[in-house]
């Protein structure tokens, strides 16, 4: 029947790294087929199976599923990572968005020129420390519990983790002013599906390097 | 309880008009409370009415919702535009997810400077007629149905029109090779919420003229 589900996209993070934290926090298993250069992207938009001619494209379940946002939230109900109900669902969106937005920022910051990705980058560390990651401590302190909404893990847990640790990776001690979200930070990454994630071997990217930025730059011709 | 949505943003279409459009279509009526000057936007960011400091903002069911697709994606569900279950839920976001990547771009075109409207204008005829309408002038000639998704009145459905005709005013013509697209716009804005919708006097609003640009430039920068 259906198999694992088959993720097309290069081999680094971009939109695609936010589709492998929440396989992972499954516990989905899942292949990957990469795109190493224009012709490998062309191949697929000219096989019709990018309906849009973008990535990323997932193969799940008899779709060729396509649009990040479809995708996550399609893993998040079917793994029961979407909240109990319309509000939590509503909430968890919410939470979601914001995250989506910060780490959209960080992923285009490599791709800049040296002058911009310097403002860029203080813009990223302010609105970090002062407009999402405030939200998501005031959260944990207003209800007091370990996850983000409905006292129970869901997609806004796992999209907030990954948030943290590419902000780190901008300014090592980023969450030095959130002790909840340190707390947070510790607790979730030791959630089994995450921990393993987490460790050397495993579908997680590294980084974009700036060799990577111009083989991404060729590929997408940018 | 909690009575009619209300809406909080500026007076014009933005990123709020397609909540305006999906509550309008789904039959709910709906009160909006216009951001006129900066002090305006200041002070709903100073009483922590906005979680992350950014309009559009939507009071709905006892929760001050923000994010544009948080606040779509729970009024589809409430009022059952969201299809039947989770892959018409899929294939709803997908084509809902295209359809605002292109309302984006048609979205930020009066925000274009005057060196950048040409190359612009391009890059959106190109992309409606190359990259988004031919999908969806095939799922229509594929199924044959009158609706989008699951034979049946969705969200998808409501976000496509508006953005047809949001293209048709940037090029009157660009349905021209699209048959299903032309029938589909007629029989979806004939729905009686939404003839209702595209009348004068509606909630509707008109496009963004390029002398409203600096205003707006105030209240948000």
């Amino acid at each position: 029947m259906a198999g694992k589900p088959r993720l097309h996209y290069t081999k680094g993070r971009g939109k695609m790294e936010s589709i492998r934290w929440l396989l992972a926090a499954a516990g989905v298993e899942f292949e990957e087929e990469f795109i190493e250069t224009k012709e490998d992207l062309e191949k697929l938009r000219t096989d019709g199976v990018l309906m849009f001619q973008q990535v990323p494209m997932v193969e799940i379940d008899g779709m060729k599923m396509v649009q990040t946002r479809a995708i996550l939230s399609y893993i998040a109900a079917k793994y029961n990572l979407y909240g109990k109900d319309l509000k939590e669902r509503a909430w968890i969106d919410m939470y979601v968005e914001g995250t989506t937005d910060l780490m959209g920022m960080i992923m285009y910051l490599p791709f800049q020129l040296a002058d911009t990705k310097e403002k860029n980058l203080a813009l990223i560390i302010e609105r970090a420390t002062t407009r999402y990651f405030p939200v998501y401590e005031k959260a944990l302190k207003d209800h007091g519990n370990d996850y983000l909404v409905g006292n129970k893990l869901s997609w806004a847990d796992i999209h907030l983790l990954e948030a943290i640790l590419m902000a780190e990776e901008c300014k090592p001690d980023i969450l030095s002013a959130f002790p909840l979200l340190q707390a947070f930070k510790g607790r979730t990454s030791n959630i089994p599906t995450i921990k393993k994630f987490l460790q050397p071997g495993s579908q997680r990217k590294p980084p974009t390097d700036e060799k990577f930025v111009a083989i991404v730059r060729k590929i997408f011709n940018i | 309880m909690s009575g009619k949505p209300k809406l909080h943003y500026f007076n014009g279409r933005g990123r709020m008009e397609s909540i305006r459009w999906l509550l309008a279509a789904a039959g709910v009526e709906f009160e909006e409370c216009f951001l006129e000057t900066k002090d305006d936007l200041t002070k709903l960011q100073k009483d922590g009415s906005l979680m992350f400091q950014q309009v559009p903002m939507v009071e709905i069911d006892g929760m001050k919702m923000v994010q544009t697709r948080a606040i779509l994606g729970y009024i589809a569900a409430k009022y059952n535009l969201y299809g039947k279950d989770l892959k018409e839920r899929a294939l709803i976001d997908m084509y809902v997810e295209a359809i605002i990547d292109l309302n984006e771009l048609l979205m930020t075109h009066t925000f274009q400077p005057a060196d950048k409207k040409e190359q612009h204008f391009a890059t959106i005829v190109d992309k409606a007629t190359n990259r988004y309408f031919p999908v969806y002038e095939k799922v229509l000639k594929d199924h044959g149905q009158d609706f989008l998704v699951g034979n049946r009145f969705s969200r998808a459905d409501v976000q496509l029109l508006e953005t047809l005709l949001m293209a048709e005013e940037c090029k009157p013509d660009i349905l021209a090779k699209f048959p299903l697209l032309q029938s589909f716009k007629a029989r979806i804005s004939n729905i009686s919420t939404i003839k209702k919708f595209l009348q004068p006097g509606s909630q509707r609003k008109p496009p963004l003229q390029e002398k409203d640009v600096p205003k707006l430039m105030k209240i948000f920068h």
